[in-house]
């Protein structure tokens, strides 16, 4: 068993509020992704949740034991550090089975649980070799290892994957996902990559500024955003974002006049707007269409494109002079400030009112932040 | 034979030097290395002789009977200089007060440097000034530092330590004759401390902050932190300081002229005082240029020795 339950959690650094009060809980066997941009405090949590840090107010609970004060090494967890951090005078198997080796393990199960560590990761013909003579991938995976042998219930990973090459990444991205089939265990996972966040996770927690914006499944964040900011990172390229007034609210369909031109009606819960408000509509590059200038009352201008092959991505910009960028059939010609048409899906599209909260969708899932 | 087939003859040679210059750089090349050569054998020919012929005389010095008291009279003896140097009681005396003073300075800097770097490693207010304080010893000039204990620290009845003894009703230790050597070593370890410090303080700056915590989680405590993560680490800049200190304490002489002046008997005599005061006290040239050669063999295997030992681990690369 493994259930971490974190409540109300605090951190200062020296009078700077990193970690502003943080509920979450973590339960058995989850992969539990934590992404969010640079200074949000994601890292600093995953130390917290160490015992890296010293935590400043609140609690945290690994099943029905209080963690916050322990020392690091009596939580039962294991951590993967983003620069591996291996011990590089010793031998892979001695990295393995330091853990082990200071808890006065017995020899013999030493040697077994380092072997089962090697085959899971491949690591048998590297065991004599010093971590200098390895690379970025085979590291890494001496630093997994080194949290396997010691059979912690939750592992810990710090953007483990961000200092490999693209291809490596993806290797290993997936090698995760099998390491955590075959282990069945629980992961916490720190990244800035939201692919990385999409693709491992079955929970993910969006944090901004020490605050958690939203936890759910990746295509609940995806479809369900609550937030402004939550729509804006998860997705890329970036969720477009237009300004607009309402015009007419009800129960279940907003007007929304767009500064750029359109006016636009959404089945969405209106309850909360009046007339007048300033809103904002989201709509995701997939999820809108070009055609042709007249096919359209929505006109832009087409900015630059950029051919991927299979997709166009093309940046255009609006009348009122927002940009935003939209996704094209592979073989879209459209040239540097020709005028085209957008129709946007608009099944897909998000209302935002002015402090950035969503609108409901009906059908959505009732939740919270 | 005639101008004109000389003439011929160059010409040929000429024709043939063109001829390969077309097919092969060699020649360029040659010429480039020979302007190379030029330029450096300056710098190569005022280094040679700056050693060799110094080296040169100590060697002939050490071959005849040299005595500044008896000017003119200087007759080849063959080895008979270096026999006196070897069979003289000060030689062995000098060598074992050479060794133990470089072996406990090394391992006295070494050790205090470990534990003070580390100390000085974990932030607390004021570290800045702290480790410029450690460092400064090192600036002070040895005749300096030696004085400086000699009269204020360790001098019997107007000395720091004599002050410290009589406030706890202890009769004040007379240091430079009780335990002349310890005191000389004192004195040697105080300026030597801060050169281990400094460059050991320096490699603990570049120790991965997130190896310890690694190792935190391995279970670690400080002091198996200190033994499994920092002193490997350290093993390579103790290595360097370990070499450097070799070098620098095997010709100590300063402190001890100004201190015990070898003294008493033979008991702070180390070679390089030794052969100072066969040249300089007994104005036996002669014999001094026979300990000086002995003195360099002596470096020499040291340096070779530490070489086999820690040098092979320096050219290692990380």
């Amino acid at each position: 068993m493994a259930n971490l339950t974190i409540r109300n959690l605090h951190k200062v650094f020296e009078g700077t509020e990193i970690i502003k009060g943080i509920d979450l809980d973590i339960k058995d066997h989850e992969f539990v992704v934590f992404v969010g941009p640079s200074g949000c405090g994601k890292s600093t949590l995953l130390r917290l949740i160490a015992g890296l840090e010293e935590v400043t107010g609140g609690h945290i609970y690994l099943d029905d034991r209080e963690i916050t004060d322990m020392a690091p090494a009596r939580r039962d967890l294991a951590m993967v550090f983003q620069t591996y951090a291996l011990y590089p005078h010793m031998t892979v198997r001695k990295n393995l089975s330091f853990a082990l080796d200071l808890a006065r393990v017995d020899k013999a199960e030493v040697a077994a649980k380092v072997a089962e560590a090697a085959r899971i990761l491949e690591l048998e013909p590297l065991l004599e070799r010093k971590p200098r003579a390895l690379s970025g991938g085979q590291r890494q995976r001496v630093a997994i290892g080194r949290a396997i042998v010691r059979h912690p219930k939750i592992f810990l990973f710090d953007e483990p994957l961000s200092n490999l090459d693209a291809a490596l990444r993806v290797q290993m991205r997936l090698e995760l996902a099998r390491l955590h089939q075959e282990l069945n265990a629980t992961m916490i996972y720190v990244t800035h990559d939201q692919v990385e966040a999409m693709t491992l996770a079955d929970k993910v927690v969006v944090l901004n500024g020490g605050r958690i914006e939203q936890v759910g499944s990746p295509l609940t964040l995806y479809h369900h955003p609550v937030n402004r900011f939550v729509a804006g990172f998860i997705g890329t390229p970036r969720m477009a974002f237009l300004d607009g007034r309402v015009t007419a609210a009800e129960a279940s369909t907003v007007s929304v006049a767009l500064a750029c031109g359109p006016e636009y009606r959404l089945e969405l819960e209106g309850r909360g707007l009046k007339p007048g408000d300033a809103v904002t509509l989201g709509i995701r590059p997939e999820h809108i269409q070009v055609c042709e200038a007249q096919a359209s009352p929505f006109q832009v201008t087409l900015d630059v494109t950029e051919h991927l092959g299979a997709d166009t991505y093309c940046y255009v910009r609006t009348d009122s002079g927002e940009t935003l960028t939209v996704r094209a059939p592979g073989d879209f010609s459209g040239r540097f400030g020709d005028r085209v048409g957008l129709l946007p899906d608009l099944a897909h599209g998000h209302l935002f009112d002015a402090s950035g909260r969503a609108m409901p969708k009906p059908g959505a899932p009732a939740q919270a932040a | 034979m005639s101008i004109t087939s000389l003439q011929a003859g160059v010409n040929t040679v000429t024709e043939a030097r063109t001829g390969t210059t077309t097919r092969h750089p060699a020649p360029r090349l040659r010429r480039g290395r020979r302007i190379g050569l030029a330029m450096l054998s300056p710098s190569v020919a005022s280094l040679l002789l700056w050693m060799a012929v110094p080296l040169a005389m100590t060697v002939y010095f050490s071959l005849i009977r040299y005595n500044l008291l008896y000017p003119g009279d200087e007759p080849f003896v063959g080895l008979e200089n270096y026999h006196y140097f070897l069979t003289d009681e000060g030689f062995v005396a000098g060598a074992l007060n050479t060794l133990w003073l470089v072996l406990s300075v090394l391992a006295i800097s070494v050790i205090a440097g470990v534990l003070i770097a580390v100390l000085v490693d974990t932030p607390f207010f004021g570290r800045g000034i702290v480790r410029v304080m450690l460092i400064s010893p090192f600036f002070i000039m040895p005749t300096v530092s030696a004085l400086v204990w000699k009269n204020l620290l360790l001098h019997p009845v107007s000395g720091v330590f004599a002050a410290v003894w009589r406030l706890f009703g202890a009769t004040p230790v007379d240091w430079f004759a009780e335990y002349p050597l310890l005191s000389i070593i004192m004195i040697v370890s105080w300026q030597w401390i801060p050169f281990a410090v400094l460059i050991l303080m320096t490699a603990m700056q570049s120790l991965d902050q997130e190896q310890k915590d690694a190792a935190r989680l391995d279970g670690a405590g400080p002091l198996a932190i200190f033994r499994h993560i920092t002193l490997p680490h350290l093993a390579r800049p103790i290595a360097v300081v370990i070499m450097i200190e070799t070098i620098f304490l095997l010709s100590i002489f300063a402190e001890i002229y100004t201190t015990t002046g070898g003294g008493p008997g033979y008991d702070t005599t180390n070679l390089a005082y030794l052969i100072y005061s066969q040249a300089l006290l007994q104005f036996d040239v002669g014999m001094a240029s026979a300990g000086g050669l002995i003195a360099v063999v002596i470096a020499n295997i040291a340096a070779f020795v530490l070489v086999r030992m820690i040098g092979r681990n320096l050219t290692d690369k990380a």
